[in-house]
């Protein structure tokens, strides 16, 4: 090993070190080129070499972006991006492995392996393209359309119940959970540090709009009008305050959250812990929707826990430091043996 | 006693098939006394036999456990088709296995055990030991239960505890019988239960017990005195199929100087080779228990683009869900092994026993023009080659094989010499040796077609690969027609170049002449048995070429058909390799023989057949 510490940078990155060559195929004005120049931008500030990053992605619009990320990447199978990145990861502990899906391809194909990571809280970090429908499929209703939006599956409105990204993964045991709009750019950027410092699975569920099939469909939360009034953004340690003049805030009534008028100085009003063990208010404040309460953005969820790619590998160091074979030879040889001259 | 034992003091081999309850004992019963034969110098072969469900009721016919055993002084491929000996633990256990012995075989009853209570359980009206049914056998009633009793009577171990030893009367029995020592089992017990004193001395007195009273009682008019057999020289253990194969890929790893990644989801038969894996992570083994078969497979695919060694383990239900991801390694050229413990199908199937039916599976079994490498394993001590074989091509060749084994293989248990590292072929894992600006991901070796292994950590290297048609050589995304009729060719191509590396297809027997009989995998120990004996009848034109490298076929393949006037195929499915086979030579005319029962090959059902072809 060269004596030199590979974590300093020489010069330091910019974006544009993790550029491709590889033309880059959206469609215009798509909320999937913002998640990509903030990745690109959060890649440049991030420690690792850029030969230990790992890009790992499955099948539909948002899963071409390892092509257009400068760093090594898998382009896998529809649905199965957690699963290649989770042999990955344990293959190489040391790889900052990021893995890009839709909401078809972790909510419905993949939904087995999305629960099975957030339950093992492998140190990997998922980035969810949440626009609500199946674009490259073109335009047929996913486990995240809401009842009513028209769809080539459902031409009179969809009519299934839709999963709520966040409450999948806390409810399957995610230890960091960050829902952003595509068009926050500042905070896309946050959370990804946010989550590239995070040890453990790390979701971030992007508001993606997609301006074909389901054009406008986060408009209420992310619109520049209505955002203020339907938005809440969490920061830990904060009181939770939301509304055009950052007047109202949030009580526990009873067994519910109630909406009231922000008093600063009331003890009673919420104030943002991510970092709880437990996961209960991560769960219902992932879970406020509209009409009735403003939708959660921000860092729901950041707590500490081991992750799977630690212990896995601390199993094997403990257990080669007590191994009565060390080398094949041993093994082969552990037992019954017999000489035949 | 009724009639004269067949066993003589001369006999070359010999069959004993241990059986009794499942809490008998019995697997351990058969362990032990191959170890100790094994360590006599007999060559042998084990095939275990053992209800699907993990506690079938106490005493019933579907609850019966067996172990068989062929052992001598020759070289042994099968654990035998008839029993010399059958030793029954418990009526149960003779309702089952009867049909195994040999006319004038020995039967060694527990007669304690032939209770009224335990002969209802199998439905027998009367005790067959005492009715007259049993007179073509040869009967030794011997009171192993109340006599392991008495030896442990002062041991101050409860009667549940006393009468589990009673396995051990009935291996010091079979010891005394066939003149071995019992000095090393003694040593195997001391091993076993070194963390329980009691339990050694129990075990040992009921060994003893069971010998002495084979020799007062003279059990046999003989004991059998068979020389031991003429292995090459070196260190032998015991080793099972899948045991075999999990230790192929340490090798491997090792010789390549990679880590060694499993990732699998536990499927029977196959779930062991998974569990010593795991057991191996002392050994620094990677392993993941995936989600599903998928997962799997996929997480294998991502240990692969890092670097590792990296295998996934099945059986055919599991091989058809990873179809999809087998296609992903194939058209992104990383390595990948792809082990298929094949056990009866379709669908469940016969999950507990043994078939070939996946060959085309693993032939054919993926959307587009998708060839990969396919090897099968011959014999439990086999398989460790050919999963050495089957890692070393993955990673040489950057392409995902499959590797073929079985229930039978799985289980069976054969002498392994164990071999030094050295003396394995060496692995050399393709990396492009020049700077990063002079390579493209999908540039290739112009002699095997490979492309290189760059991989994360080899600064320079970044790439992406994934499940869309790549340029030839920039491995850049493109629709182009020609380059993806190209590609395909190429990737056709690079399988067949392998070829280029495998040993020539050998002929045993005859080299040319009559008949060819043509085996693969698991096959070839119930073949080449017939075929011995066959020859030792004085038949002289008759040639046996057993199959390991399945696509590609070796070189001299065809050259070897055309010295035969006819090909018989025999193989545990309906035909799969022959047809296979026919595609690929239309030239000759390739006869089948099949069976697709479940059942390995009787060396009598080919010798039938090789005869029948012989006089058509």
């Amino acid at each position: 090993m060269p004596d030199i510490d590979v974590k300093v940078q020489a010069t330091p990155r910019s974006r544009k070190d993790f550029v491709s060559d590889q033309a880059v195929r959206w469609c215009p004005g798509c909320g999937d080129y913002a998640i990509l120049a903030n990745m690109q931008k959060a890649f440049a500030q991030m420690d690792t070499p850029k030969e230990k990053f790992l890009s790992v992605s499955g099948i539909g619009c948002s899963s071409r972006i390892t092509y257009y990320i400068d760093t090594f990447g898998i382009h896998s199978v529809h649905g199965r991006a957690l699963a290649v990145a989770t042999g990955a990861k344990l293959a190489d502990p040391e790889l900052n492995v990021w893995v890009f899906t839709g909401d078809g391809d972790s909510m419905a194909i993949g939904g087995n392996h999305f629960i099975h990571a957030c339950r093992r809280n492998i140190n990997i970090n998922v980035v969810i393209f949440n626009n609500k429908i199946y674009g490259m499929t073109k335009g047929q209703s996913s486990p995240t359309t809401p009842p009513g939006v028209k769809t080539k599956t459902a031409g009179d409105g969809s009519y299934e119940n839709p999963f709520n990204i966040g409450e999948m993964a806390i409810a399957s045991g995610a230890t960091f959970y960050a829902r952003v709009p595509d068009n926050d750019h500042k905070l896309l950027e946050h959370v990804m540090m946010e989550a590239y410092r995070h040890e453990g699975v790390s979701v971030i569920e992007v508001l993606q709009n997609c301006v074909i099939f389901t054009d406008g469909i986060h408009d209420l939360i992310t619109g520049k009008d209505t955002k203020d009034d339907n938005q809440v953004l969490l920061e830990h340690g904060k009181p939770m305050i939301f509304g055009k003049e950052q007047k109202m805030g949030f009580k526990i009534d009873g067994f519910r959250i109630k909406e009231v008028p922000y008093d600063v100085n009331d003890p009673d009003f919420l104030v943002h812990d991510a970092s709880v063990k437990d996961s209960t208010m991560h769960l219902a404040l992932a879970k406020l929707e509209l009409p009735e309460y403003p939708v959660a953005v921000g860092i729901i969820r950041n707590a500490q826990k081991q992750t799977f790619d630690q212990i896995v590998h601390q199993r094997i160091e403990d257990a080669m430091s007590r191994s009565e074979t060390p080398t094949l030879q041993d093994l082969f040889r552990q037992g019954n043996t017999w000489e035949l001259a | 006693m009724s009639s004269k034992s067949i066993l003589t003091p001369e006999m070359q081999k010999v069959v004993i098939r241990f059986s009794g309850d499942s809490g008998d004992g019995m697997q351990l019963t058969g362990d032990m006394f191959s170890q100790s034969s094994g360590q006599a110098g007999f060559d042998l072969t084990t095939t275990p036999d053992f209800p699907a469900e993990i506690r079938a009721p106490q005493g019933s016919v579907g609850g019966v456990s067996s172990f068989q055993i062929q052992i001598g002084g020759t070289e042994i491929y099968t654990p035998g088709d008839q029993v010399d000996v059958l030793v029954v633990m418990n009526p149960a256990a003779l309702k089952a296995n009867i049909g195994y012995l040999k006319p004038g075989g020995t039967i060694i009853a527990d007669a304690d055990s032939f209770n009224p209570r335990n002969l209802k359980k199998a439905d027998y009206e009367e005790n067959p030991l005492d009715d007259g049914t049993l007179e073509e056998y040869y009967i030794i009633r011997a009171p192993a239960t109340s006599l392991t009793k008495e030896a442990l009577k002062d041991l101050g171990l409860d009667t549940a505890a006393q009468v589990r030893s009673k396995n051990m009367f009935a291996l010091g029995m079979v010891t005394f019988i066939f003149s071995q020592p019992l000095s090393r089992l003694v040593k195997f017990i001391e091993k076993k239960f070194a963390k329980k004193p009691a339990l050694i001395e129990a075990n040992v007195r009921a060994l003893e017990a069971g010998f002495n009273f084979g020799y007062s009682i003279e059990a046999t008019s003989t004991t059998v005195h068979i020389p031991p057999a003429k292995l090459p020289q070196g260190t032998y253990r015991n080793i099972d199929g899948n045991t075999a194969i999990a230790w192929g890929f340490l090798a491997a790893a090792e010789r390549a100087g990679r880590k060694l990644s499993l990732c699998s989801y536990p499927i029977t038969p196959a779930s062991e080779i998974l569990h010593e894996l795991s057991a191996r992570n002392d050994m620094g083994a990677i392993v993941f228990q995936a989600e599903d078969e998928i997962a799997a497979v996929c997480a294998a695919i991502g240990a692969s683009f890092v670097g590792n060694l990296s295998i996934t383990t099945t059986s055919g239900p599991g091989l058809s869900l990873k179809s999809e991801a087998m296609g992903l390694a194939l058209i992104s050229e990383i390595p990948l092994v792809i082990v298929d413990v094949q056990r009866a199908g379709p669908s469940t199937g016969l999950p507990t026993k043994t078939e070939q039916s996946d060959l085309n599976q693993a032939l054919y079994g993926r959307h587009g023009d998708a060839p990969l490498v396919v090897l099968a394993a011959s014999s439990p001590d086999d398989c460790f080659h050919l999963a050495y074989q089957a890692a070393k091509i993955a990673m040489e060749h950057m392409t995902p094989v499959i590797l073929l084994s079985d229930t039978y293989l799985a289980s069976g248990t054969s002498p392994w010499r164990i071999p030094d590292l050295t003396e394995l072929p060496p692995i050399t894992v393709p990396k492009f040796e020049g700077p990063p600006d002079q390579w493209e991901s999908f540039m290739r070796d112009e002699e095997y077609l490979n492309r290189y292994w760059m991989h994360p950590g080899d600064a320079g290297f970044e790439h992406r690969i994934g499940g869309l048609e790549k340029k030839e050589g920039s491995g850049n995304l493109t629709y182009d027609p020609l380059n993806h009729e190209r590609m395909t060719q190429l990737r056709a191509e690079k399988v067949q170049r392998v070829a280029g590396k495998l040993p020539d297809q050998q002929v045993y027997g005859a080299d040319s002449g009559e008949l060819l009989i043509v085996g693969w995998g698991s096959t070839h120990g119930s073949i080449h048995t017939a075929l011995d004996e066959l020859m030792q009848d004085g038949e002289k034109g008759v040639g046996f070429a057993h199959f390991n490298y399945i696509n590609p076929l070796p070189s001299n393949t065809a050259e070897v058909f055309s010295r035969f006037k006819k090909i018989l195929v025999c193989e545990l499915n309906n035909g799969q390799f022959a047809g296979y086979l026919r595609t690929r030579f239309p030239q000759f005319t390739f006869g089948q023989y099949n069976k697709i029962q479940g059942q390995p090959f009787f060396a009598s059902e080919i010798k039938a057949q090789i005869i029948n072809a012989l006089t058509e």
